[in-house]
């Protein structure tokens, strides 16, 4: 069992996002993270899918995936370079000013932005990989009382000639 | 000039060579069924209820190769559908489903007989689509029926808004349509079918395992050549059943859960296991672990995702059944194969399908008698049960019968509808529905359609006054302790009830009072003698459907069987 990548085009209609959705739900499949958006064709949608799946289940997922008529093209992201990125946002609450300083610096090392600000409370901004996010969650996590936490899911793209993931 | 969409409905149907369609009036299909009125190159049939509609589609698209096309109103029309789109769904039907839906604008507010079709089938449909806007409607009905019979076919969904019905628009039908997402494989890849011919050229135990991709292929005459230029033996599932005459020298049996004991054998025993056309349902493996465990497998199959999803193959090849034997056929040369052929004998004469005669009239017996009776062309439609089971054991295929059965979703109630659509596809053809006293209950308000539709089928009813199938499994796993399988049971017996005895109540309903009421006929047999008269009576009835009635045995089972998930070579025989 690991972690796979899957960019899905689809057809940019009503239900589509839904039946895909129900195919991993339907055989129970382990679906991890799916995003989707448009590209620059405003019919088609991509979709970025993480799964977590033996071999033989990842082949039979694209497969099944594949033979839906909505599917206009899958691609395997597990072992292509890459650019994945994932957005969050992170509120790290009940701060005192120590707190405050000790964020700013966590900011400063991870490289994300301070997007807003109150009396005890900080937003974190982030744009990183998977995998820092879940050391800076791990991180806030250990460090403040109370956090909020939204993920995005990831969003891939096929390097051209460098790759980051 | 435009058109209202109501009309481009039936110019589609027509286009399409629809000359039936299966239908069912409701609040949201008023203004379709108005436009049908109008042309006399549609017929509608008028079905008692949505799930026999559907069936019934499904037995004249079985039948005829047509897309059935069906039409129903919103709701509970719509919801009624569910089982027979399943059912297509698994067995690969070509279907059209129109249904009709409440205006758009309601949509999403609970309205009158709304719900949201399309969501609840999308597991179970090929394709399904709500119209949404009336210049996208000509194009949606081409992509149903191209998607519905290309490929691997199966049932598509077009949800039709009333509002969408009464709009103007394009008065043109397309004649071609491109889907970007759905490009069905029309070629073989000749270097793996090359990989998979030497495979089975370097057999000592060769076999092929025939399923319901050869018939819906329409390949059996393809592969009939191609066993008897290589000599090879051949085993069928259920839907694989005439793919290849069962009075081939080469063909074996059924294999699986139900299969005879020298296919199982065969199965076990094989070195290469050229499959075609099945997708190793759990009723054909029994235990994964110890499926065909001495062989490699070829797996040949229209459908990228049925290969290596329950049996890991060794050659994958996807393709059509036709389209690959046809290639097949080009390399094809003997093999020897006299031994394994002696060895497979010799396991069907240590076992062979029983045929008892010493207790009173059999299943057997009434197959053997339909067999007689119905030598030539003629079309077989089962229920779902152990009647089902024995019609795939002892009836006998070849040359033009058909043979139409619930396979995959394995539906009650699918037989007695399917067969009335067969014979309104083929009037002239016979059109022999077996099947029992619970799924002919299922679905036995269809008498009305048949009787009005001209729909003359003979009904082989095997009365054992019990769901036997689920019995069977009380009896041999249960401590025979029958729970909500007597047919008869009433409040007033006792509580711990063994079996039949002669403080039993009557049994409900009574069929030949039943058939009085519709004007149809019955026959009630007791004794095998009777066999051969009552089917040569029920043939000379042309005017209305026969039931007869074969009053058997509630302790017949079906064997030999395989304990579901148990290893195919446990059978058990006696």
């Amino acid at each position: 069992m690991k972690n796979r990548w899957i960019a899905l085009y689809v057809e940019n209609q009503v239900g589509v996002l839904a039946k895909v959705s129900g195919l991993f739900s339907g055989k129970s499949y382990n679906l991890q993270s799916l995003t989707v958006g448009t590209t620059e064709d405003e019919t088609i949608s991509r979709m970025t899918i993480c799964v977590t799946s033996d071999d033989i289940t990842f082949e039979q997922i694209k497969k099944q995936l594949n033979r839906m008529v909505e599917v206009i093209k899958v691609i395997d992201l597990t072992n292509v370079p890459l650019h994945m990125k994932e957005i969050m946002f992170a509120k790290v609450l009940r701060c005192s000013t120590a707190d405050k300083e000790e964020v700013f610096q966590i900011a400063k090392v991870f490289d994300v932005q301070v997007a807003d600000i109150g009396k005890d409370s900080v937003l974190l901004e982030c744009k990183l990989t998977e995998r820092r996010i879940n050391e800076l969650i791990a991180l806030l996590k250990g460090r403040f009382k109370m956090i909020e936490v939204v993920r995005g899911g990831a969003v891939a793209v096929e390097s051209i000639s460098t790759s980051c993931r | 000039m435009d058109i209202t969409g109501r009309k481009l409905f039936v110019r589609a149907l027509l286009e399409e060579g629809v000359d039936t369609i299966f239908g069912y009036p409701g609040g949201m299909v008023t203004d379709l069924m108005d436009e049908l009125y109008k042309t006399e190159d549609i017929r509608l049939v008028l079905p008692r209820h949505e799930q026999a509609l559907i069936h019934e589609a499904e037995g004249y698209a079985r039948s005829t190769g047509k897309v059935g096309v069906c039409l129903v109103t919103s709701g509970p029309g719509a919801t009624n559908t569910i089982t027979g789109l399943a059912d297509a769904h698994y067995d690969n039907v070509p279907l059209v489903c129109f249904t009709g839906q409440v205006p758009l604008h309601l949509i999403g507010n609970d309205a009158f007989q709304e719900v949201d079709i399309v969501g609840m089938t999308s597991s179970i449909t090929k394709y399904g689509v709500t119209v949404r806007d009336r210049k996208d409607l000509g194009k949606i009905i081409k992509m149903a029926f191209h998607i519905a019979r290309t490929g691997k076919p199966g049932p598509v969904l077009i949800d039709l808004p009333k509002d969408i019905q009464v709009q103007s628009g394009d008065a043109n039908y397309p004649e071609k349509v491109n889907i970007r997402g759905y490009k069905p494989n029309d070629s073989v890849h000749v270097g793996q079918l090359k990989k998979a011919y030497k495979l089975l050229k370097s057999a000592q135990k060769p076999l092929i395992l025939a399923g319901g991709g050869v018939n819906i292929g329409q390949a059996g005459e393809q592969l009939q050549a191609f066993v008897e230029k290589m000599k090879i033996p051949v085993v069928t599932t259920i839907m694989g059943k005439g793919a290849i005459p069962t009075n081939h020298p080469y063909y074996i049996g059924n294999s699986g859960m139900h299969g005879k004991y020298a296919a199982n054998k065969a199965v076990a025993a094989c070195d290469v296991l050229f499959s075609i056309g099945t997708r190793f349902n759990d009723r054909i493996t029994g235990d994964l672990n110890e499926f065909a465990p001495n062989a490699k497998i070829v797996h040949i199959d229209i459908d990228t995702a049925s290969i290596s999803r329950n049996v890991v193959v060794d050659v994958p090849i996807v393709s059509d059944a036709k389209l690959a034997l046809e290639k097949l056929l080009e390399w094809a040369e003997p093999k020897k194969t006299k031994q394994w052929m002696e060895e497979i004998h010799a396991w069907d004469v240590e076992n062979p399908l029983e045929m008892r005669r010493d207790r009173g009239m059999t299943p057997q017996m009434i197959m053997e008698g339909i067999n007689r009776e119905f030598p030539d062309e003629a079309i077989f439609v089962t229920d779902v049960g152990q009647h089902q089971m024995w019609a795939t054991q002892y009836l006998d295929f070849g040359g033009k019968k058909k043979f139409i059965t619930s396979g995959g979703l394995g539906t009650m109630g699918f037989g007695f509808p399917a067969a009335v659509g067969a014979k309104i596809g083929n009037p002239d053809t016979p059109v022999i529905c077996i099947t029992g006293d619970g799924g002919f209950q299922m679905n036995m308000q269809e008498m009305a359609t048949a009787v009005v539709e001209g729909a003359p089928v003979i009904i082989c009813l095997l009365n054992n006054q019990y769901l036997g199938m689920v019995r069977q499994m009380q009896q041999l796993f249960y401590g025979k302790r029958y729970e909500a399988t007597c047919l008869r049971r009433r409040t007033t017996c006792p509580p711990n009830c063994k079996g039949p005895n002669e403080a039993c109540p009557p049994y409900v309903p009574d069929f030949m009072e039943f058939v009085k009421t519709y004007g149809a006929h019955g026959i009630r047999v007791t004794k095998e003698e009777e066999i051969a008269a009552a089917l040569k009576e029920a043939k000379s009835y042309t005017d209305a459907p026969t039931i007869i009635e074969f009053m058997i045995s509630s302790d017949e089972i079906v064997l030999p069987m395989v304990k579901s998930g148990n290893p195919m070579s446990e059978m058990i025989l006696k």
